[in-house]
Order: structure tokens, then sequence, then C-alpha cells
């Protein structure tokens, strides 16, 4: 058996991140791999597509009934979803209170004493949003995964996170063997959102693993709680996922230690791609409209 | 005012003085305390059978558990090894209180040192906290070797030991070869039992991971004792019986010196313990043994997966016990057990025959941690006595399960319950309502004494009242004499107490007992 090896998707809230990483793991079942899916999201919705159900017992749900995540047997949490693949919600607190991070350790730790990792080829870990807290880098930390992807878009945001995700990665790149594996960009339809997605990965020192078009059939699946693999499989969108699928399947190994850029080298590059205005633009575009006003206004 | 220059008074007498006894009975009343007669009756009712059915249906809360945190496991592991500075990364406070308590059982210094974080470090991140701490206590100290462990709030922030200590090596703290072996402990889960299970395999994946295995060491025995109060005496009392037998063993962490360094003239900072060069050579060792299973599951697991063989005991007390842990090393050492050692359990089984008819039947309530109780309970057994009561905080399902396999194994396990994840209040409505004669555990079990009017019998950690015990074994078959007479003292004591009111009781009050 090939060793185990283990990724992580990162991405701003919302960029679909785990729609694309269901849609990634769900071809690369259909290659053969053995899979463990590990939601590292207080929303729990990481496996839904894979259930075709939102997982309702989460390990720190459970944990909490119990009294303590060492009465909890790991069948009460593994679920097994679309041809087999296991799928495991770490959940976590209500909004506003208690801390997500730190369910985020307890329940990997959980899952690698229990034995969850055994006998699977591929472990992926869906976290939330940013690296907002040391408890959501547990994924990155040593022993877990080797390669993280970062899902974002050409909109500014994305852009701002994907680079703040590379800074969470470098601080453990250094003494540890986590590496960026690649951009995966999920169009959104944003000027020369290729060019902006391929040009950051450049200067972050990563690829552009796959631009995925925007296609609605992603919806529909999802309304219907699918992965489009398993909605429309011979569509021309599962065969984007299954490209997807292909190369970070070929991309084990061979990531990098990002180099992530400042908020002023990422506002220049903006600039340049004409996606960002200086004040100075803005401020003489603010005074055109001015002065188009007061002409039109009759005298 | 009672207190005077030419006569003080300690605070027993003096908080008697009439002074004090007014302001006592103001304060009662100021804060609307209930009165004698209230507090009286409804210290009745916590006696029966009906606040023992609702104490036991509790869910929410815990009164006074016999355990104690991760980290206490952890500086108490580390303080086994060569010229070793534990480093708590966490609060002050709780690296103090680590400190302290291990000062209070063993009436030794005990160093550690915190990486003293704040509330800017847990907003940032104990990383800086880190760097100048490794840095401080390397050039303080001089240790050898720095053995992280963690606190609650790096551990809720998520701080990562790996990164942070390789980010500190790379800052210059500590040179980039000088060992800082970690382990991540939360003191919320768990208890000190698995911070010692997790500081020593962290410490031996540090020696063994990347190091060749060397093939000197492929006759030697590893031990792991385990977090044991009575190391002192019991690690010395292992050594006797090992080296009586010729076996060539290793003990992966021995705090015997640490804990009892003497006093001439010369301060010890760090004393004993296992050597660097021991640790890496353990790897190609025969096998590891674990003195006591509960404290040593992952590090087994770990032994196991370097290709040792690996055995686990529930702390050898008492006759059996023993009798294992020598079978086990003489047939993987292929020495024979000795004369001299064959003789010292004859004596032991001479001893407990000798007072046999006083211990018959004696029936007990015992308490700590799952290893010790399940020996102690064993050891009861043995000298035909009950362990009625076995309760154990730390202690889980399985052992719950073993200790019924214990009970059932003899005629006088008939009515003895194991009561995991129990803590010291459920026993006392335990020994209210099915009481016992005596009460076997640590200092903690003296406000039960004091309630139930049960003679409690310190065997375990921690003993903060009384001096000195732990310089003693209670492991190995003279340690089973100490255990013997120990509990004996105490029964006669209690007998002669019941016996000792002139022309009352003591037609029985007999000068040989």
């Amino acid at each position: 058996m090939a060793a185990l090896r283990q990724i992580a998707f990162y991405g701003k809230g919302g960029i679909g991140k785990s729609t694309t990483s269901q849609n990634t793991l769900a071809a690369l079942v259909e290659m053969g791999q053995k899979i463990l899916i590990v939601g590292c999201d207080p929303k729990a919705d990481s496996t839904r597509l894979i259930l075709n159900a939102k997982a309702q017992d989460t390990v720190l749900h459970l944990a909490a009934e119990h009294g303590s995540v060492e009465d909890l047997e790991l069948e009460d949490v593994l679920k097994v979803g679309y041809k087999g693949i296991k799928c495991v919600e770490s959940g976590g607190p209500e909004p506003g209170v208690g801390c997500a991070g730190r369910g985020v350790i307890t329940s990997i730790n959980f899952l690698e004493e229990n034995g969850a990792y055994d006998d699977v080829d591929y472990v992926s870990y869906d976290v939330l949003g940013d690296v907002v807290c040391g408890g959501f880098a547990m994924p990155i930390r040593e022993n877990k995964a080797q390669e993280i992807y970062i899902v974002m878009s050409g909109e500014m945001m994305a852009l701002y996170a994907a680079n703040n995700i590379s800074r969470g990665i470098l601080k453990y790149a250094n003494t540890g063997g986590v590496r960026l594996g690649g951009l995966i960009c999920n169009e959104r339809q944003t000027d020369r959102e290729l060019d902006l997605a391929e040009a950051l990965a450049k200067r972050i020192n990563t690829k552009l693993i796959h631009f995925v078009p925007r296609d609605n059939i992603v919806q529909h699946a999802e309304l219907r709680k699918q992965t489009v693999i398993q909605y429309a499989p011979d569509s021309k969108q599962a065969e984007e996922y299954r490209q997807l699928a292909t190369k970070i399947h070929e991309n084990g190994g061979k990531g990098t230690i990002p180099t992530p850029i400042t908020m002023e080298e990422l506002e220049d590059m903006l600039l340049a791609f004409g996606i960002m205005k200086t004040d100075e633009q803005m401020i003489a575009e603010l005074a055109a409209k001015e002065a188009a006003r007061q002409a039109a206004v009759p005298a | 005012m009672p207190q005077s220059a030419e006569k003080i008074l300690d605070h027993g007498p003096l908080f008697r003085e009439p002074e004090y006894q007014e302001m006592f009975a103001r304060k009662k009343a100021c804060d609307g305390a209930a009165s004698i007669d209230a507090t009286a009756l409804q210290s009745e009712y916590t006696k029966g059978w009906e606040y023992r059915e609702k104490n036991f249906a509790r869910e929410a809360l815990v009164i006074n558990p016999a355990k104690a945190c991760q980290p206490l496991g952890a500086v108490f592991a580390a303080a086994g090894f060569e010229k070793t500075m534990s480093f708590v990364h966490g609060s002050q406070g709780c690296a103090a209180y680590f400190r302290s308590h291990l000062s209070r059982h063993f009436k030794e210094p005990c160093t550690a040192v915190s990486s003293s974080m704040t509330e800017d470090a847990a907003v940032f991140g104990g990383l800086n906290n880190m760097i100048d701490g490794l840095a401080n206590c390397y050039s303080l100290y001089q240790p050898k070797m720095i053995a992280v462990s963690t606190t609650c709030m790096a551990e809720v922030i998520g701080d990562d030991l790996h990164g942070f200590i390789g980010n500190a090596k790379a800052k210059g703290s500590v040179p980039e070869d000088f060992d800082v072996p970690f382990a991540h402990t939360p003191s919320f889960v768990g208890s000190h039992i698995d911070g010692y299970d997790n500081s020593i395999k962290g410490i031996l994946e540090h020696f063994w991971k990347d190091n060749p295995v060397v093939a000197s060491a492929s006759e030697t025995i590893n031990i792991v004792p385990g977090f044991d109060g009575f190391c002192v005496g019991n690690n010395r009392e292992l050594g006797r019986m090992l080296d009586l037998m010729g076996v060539s063993y290793k003990l992966i962490g021995d705090a015997a010196d640490q804990f009892d360094t003497p006093s001439d003239g010369e301060y010890r900072m760090y004393d004993g313990g296992t050597t660097i060069d021991d640790l890496k050579a353990a790897k190609g060792a025969k096998a590891t043994l674990a003195l006591q299973h509960w404290n040593s599951r992952k590090t087994l697991e770990y032994a196991g997966s370097v290709g040792q063989e690996t055995a686990s005991f529930n702390y050898p007390l008492g006759i059996r016990a023993t009798d294992e842990l020598l079978m086990k090393i003489s047939s993987l050492s292929g020495k024979a057990i000795p004369e001299a050692l064959r003789l010292e359990r004859g004596r032991l089984v001479d001893a407990m025959a000798d007072s046999q008819a006083y211990l018959h039947g004696k029936r007990y309530a015992i308490f700590g941690d799952p290893d010790f109780v399940q020996a102690m309970a064993r050891f009861i057994l043995e000298t035909g006595g009950e362990p009625v009561h076995c309760l154990s905080t730390n202690g889980g399902k399985e052992w719950a399960e073993d200790m019924q396999v214990l009970f059932d194994s003899s005629p006088f396990g008939k009515d003895c319950k194991a009561y995991a994840h129990k803590d010291l209040w459920h026993l006392r409505s335990l020994m209210f309502t099915e009481p016992v004669d005596f009460l076997i555990g640590n200092s903690h079990g003296k406000y039960l004494e004091r309630d139930t009017k049960t003679p409690l019998i310190r065997l375990t950690f921690p003993i903060f009242d009384r001096h000195h015990h732990h310089r003693f074994p209670v492991i190995g078959y003279q340690g089973g004499l100490r255990v013997l007479t120990t509990i004996l003292d105490k029964l006669f004591d209690k007998l002669d107490a019941e016996t000792n009111i002139a022309g009352e009781t003591d037609i029985s009050f007999d000068l040989t007992r």
C-alpha cells in the first residue's frame, strides 16, 4: 500500500471549498482511491454532497452528549458515503460561544487515536475560512496534511485570503513537512481572472493547479445534495473535476514552501491588473464625475 | 491579645482562643449560615441510601476527583532523565502548582520552568514566549535536555510545539542539536497518568525516530515505571531485584535520585535519571515493559512499533503480581530467578500467614490511580480481605472490566465492585451506606476518614501529611512486606483504640496480638 497521503483545502469563506473538495474527492474515488474526509467546520457541511445528507452526528456534538470524547466510538461518527468515501464532521460550538479551533484539535486527535486513518489512501481536511487561530492550523501541523490546496477566485478578498493562508503555511513549513500544493481557481467571472490567479500563484511560489470554470450544473447537483460526479457523471463539469483530481493525485510531493507577499505588494499587483485603482485615480474619477454633474446642471 | 512574643501559639491553639471563637461566631451569624441543628440534619441525610442514589445520578458536577491534570504527569516524567529541565508551555501558575504538588509529597525541591504566557500570548500565540523561555532556561539552568509540556491555555489556542520548538531553534534559543523533546498535554483531557504517558512517548520518539538501532543493547530490557509517588523506594527495590537476577535493564525515566537528594552541603538541581546515551541505546532493546499498564499505553504502542516486544503489568505489588513480573523478565532474559528472591517470597507468604487471623475477612475501600487500585485490590484479596469499594476517577470502562475479572478470580471478591470515573464524594456515599474497616488511598482520604470514622492507610501519591513513606518500596516482595506492616499497624492501632477504656472494653486490651 502506498503511504497515506494527507491533503487539506483552505480558502475564503463562501468560495466553494466544500463543493470543490467534495467533487474532486468523488473523482478521486473513481480512480480507485480510498478516502477519508475530515470536515473541520462547525457548520458541518463538508461531507453533505458525499453523504447525500447533512451529517448529524459530529464528533463534538456526540462528545458533548456523552460527556467526554474518550467515551466515543469511531463507529458513532464515521459515516460512509458515495462509493465508500468515509466521512467525519468535527462539528463545533454554536456561533458566538466556545472555541471551534480547540474542537478541530480534539476531533483530529480522536480520529488518529481511534484508527480512522488506517486503511485509507487519502485523508482530506476541509477547513473553514482563513487560518484564524492555532486550532484551524491543526491540519497543517507535522504529520498531518503534506499539501495544502487553496481554493480562490479572481475577487480581491479571495486573493487576500489566499495570501494570508500561505502566510499560515509558511509558519509551519520551515520546521515541518507541510507544503503549499497549489491554487485552485473557482471561476467567478471577474476581470482577467485566469491571468490574476496565475500571477498570484507565481508571486507566492506555487502554481495554479486548475481553473474550474463556472457552470450552473454545480448548483443543480448541490440542490440535490450530490456532487456533479454523481449527478451528471458525463457532463463537461464532471470532466473538469476529474482533471483537477488527476492533477492533485500527480502533485504528491511536489508542493512548495510559499513566499507570501505583503499587503502593499498584493495591492500593487491588483493595481497592475487594473482590478484596483489608486487613490489618485479614484479622486480623478470622482472629480470627473462631479464636473460632469456640474456640467449637466442648467445654468 | 492571645498572641505574645513570650509564648507564640501555633494556629491550632491560637484560633481556639476566645477572641477568635467569638469572631468566628460573628462571621457565621453575618454569613447567615444554617443552624447547627439544620446542618446536622442535612449531614445525616447525606449518609443514607436515598442520598447515595441521588449522588450517583449526579451528572454535571465532580466533587473531589482523585486525579490531577496531564502536565503534572509530564513534569514528573521529565524528572526521571539526566539533567533535564521541565518546561511548561503556558501560564506561570500552572507550573507553580506542579512544583508545589510534587514538593509537598516528596519533601524535596522540584524544578520546572514555564513560558509565562499572559494575555498577549493568548491572543498572538506563545511562539515568542517559547523563543525567550527556551533561551533563558538554557542559559540560566544549563540543562542537558529540556522537556516541554503544555497547559490548557496553550492547548486551547492551538500552539504547535513541533513548529514552535523548530522556530525557536532557528532563532538560536538553543543549539540546533540540543534535545528538546515535547508532548502536548492538555490539562482538560485525561489525567496525570496520560500526561506521563504522552511525555515518555514524546521523549522516546525524540531519541528513537531518526536514530539507528544500537545492536549492543539487544539483550537489555527497558522498563517504564509509570507515574509513581513511591518511585524513590520502588525504583531502587526494582533495581535490587534485577541485579540479583543479573538482568541487563534500563529504566526509562527514573526519578528516584531527583526526588531524594542528600543534604551534604551541595545543592543538586539535577540528580540521577536515565542518561541520554541510554535513552538512545534503548531503541535496540529486546523488550519494553511497563510496570503500570494504564500509565503507558501510548508509550508501549510506540515501543512495539519500532519492533520491540512489549508487556505491561498493573503495579507489581504483592505475591502474584511480583511473581508475574519476575517470571516475565526471567523468560525474556533467560536468567533464572535466584534463590535469594525465592526466599524473600517465602518470607512474605509466611508473614501474611502469621497475621492471617486478623486480616481475614477485613473489608476495604481503595481509591487512586487505576494501576494502584488494581494492584492493591489484588494484594488485599491475597491477604483474605475484601476490597469492597474500588474507585478510580481516572480509571475507565476497560479498567472496571479488568477489575471485575480480578474479583471473579477470588471467593473474597464476591461482593466487590469497581467504580470508574467516580470521585471521592461518591466514595463517601459508598462508605456510609456499605461501611468498610479501612480506607486505602492518599492524603485526600483524610476527610473521608474524619467523616466516616474509617481509618485511612496512606499508600499512594499524594501523601502530603505524612513524611518519608515514599522512601520505602511498596512493590516486590520486600515492598509487599512493607505494605502488609503498614496495614497491620493501622489495624492493631484501631483494635487497641476500641479496647482501651478501663473497666469497660479493656477485657480485650491485649498485650499480645
